[in-house]
């Protein structure tokens, strides 16, 4: 019986899981809170970067070829928002059309401002040979401050493909979840 | 380090960090540069028409016609860290009914590795100039800049404007005979 057990332990190599067996109850409630920690870490960083930058989305991920040769899919932008930084032409904002969930990052063509800070402007991507009226709801010509979730001030190139792929192969993103909880939980140091 | 799998891991973790290192590097050497150079605009030609604004909103808008000459060296922007550069020629003016307008009229991308000498001669508008309305007759400050937005391989994206611009006054009166 003892025999059969080590044999197909050494055949599944499953030694590490000698580690959790040996871990008493107050070595696992300590690995599920420093797991917990990480979990709140991430999430205190990304709030606080929301606070800093005045964006919901401080850091977005471009998912169209609309702004090529600058922009391509899986670049990384970093976002500002502050009220102090009005919007002018040439800024490359990512806004949202009212009713739609997808931020789309284009450049600002044209801006008319009133004297008390109203603005209304228009947006055409690089790759585009039209401004973006077509895309914006019907009947709307021009958008606003508030359609804007921010204006890209920063771009680190690729490394938001990770993000596309696991938007795109949803058991990517499980599997590369679920591995990382197992390793945190396992891992003694 | 004895088995294939953590010497592979190993070098993964060393290949993140030094592409890490790297793109840090890329854009820490990069960020504080001034970006500007010399430029220079000349208008030739300003016609102005009063037609619906076929663009978007269909309501009856000044529309402007500007012919222009640029040119300017920009060698001295690229680096090690610029990918390419977004030109544009934006003019701003105020109205009565607007404190603030500006409105892009022409726009090329410099790739790394092209042409830098800018020397164009007698340029028309890419973008229909349309006013939000009526304030472009009798203008008297209409002003042409020539800005950039530099796009880095790593790094700031930063706006910035040529050393260099000009001011035209718009006609008191609308065209109604000449096309552009």
């Amino acid at each position: 019986m003892s025999f059969q057990k080590t044999l197909t332990r050494r055949m599944l190599s499953l030694d590490f899981l000698d580690d959790v067996r040996r871990m008493n109850k107050r070595q696992l409630y300590y690995q599920v809170l420093n797991f917990g920690m990480i979990v709140s870490s991430a999430l205190m960083i990304w709030k606080g970067l929301m606070v800093v930058t005045g964006s919901e989305s401080p850091i977005v991920v471009v998912l169209s070829g609309s702004m090529e040769p600058a922009f391509h899919r899986g670049d990384l932008l970093f976002l500002t928002n502050r009220v102090e930084d009005p919007i002018r032409v040439g800024e490359i904002v990512v806004f949202r059309i009212e009713g739609r969930e997808i931020p789309i990052v284009h450049r600002v063509l044209k801006i008319h401002e009133k004297e008390n800070g109203d603005i209304k402007f228009l947006t055409k991507g690089d790759n585009n040979a039209v401004d973006d009226r077509g895309l914006y709801k019907q009947g709307q010509h021009w958008l606003e401050k508030k359609d804007v979730v921010g204006r890209a001030r920063g771009f680190v190139p690729y490394i938001g493909i990770v993000t596309i792929l696991m938007n795109d192969y949803p058991k990517f993103k499980y599997a590369v979840l679920f591995l990382l909880g197992l390793f945190v939980l396992v891992h003694r140091e | 380090m004895n088995t294939v799998l953590s010497r592979a891991n190993s070098l993964f973790a060393f290949s993140l960090s030094v592409m890490a290192a790297l793109t840090f590097g890329c854009f820490i050497t990069t960020a504080f540069k001034d970006r500007s150079v010399p430029v220079d605009i000349h208008v030739s030609r300003v016609m102005l028409k009063n037609v619906d604004d076929f663009t978007g909103p269909r309501e009856r808008s000044d529309l402007g016609f500007i012919t222009f000459d640029l040119s300017a060296d920009l060698k001295p922007i690229f680096d090690w860290n610029v990918k390419q550069l977004f030109l544009y020629l934006s003019a701003e003016y105020a109205t009565k009914s607007n404190a603030l307008n500006q409105v892009v009229l022409w726009d090329k991308i410099v790739l790394r590795g092209e042409s830098t000498k800018l020397n164009l001669r007698d340029m028309k508008s890419k973008y229909f100039f349309f006013d939000d309305g009526n304030g472009l007759r009798a203008n008297k400050n209409i002003t042409l800049t020539l800005s950039w937005n530099v796009v880095p391989n790593a790094g700031i994206l930063p706006l910035v404007m040529g050393a260099g611009r000009m001011s035209v006054p718009f006609p008191e009166s609308y065209e109604t005979t000449k096309s552009y």
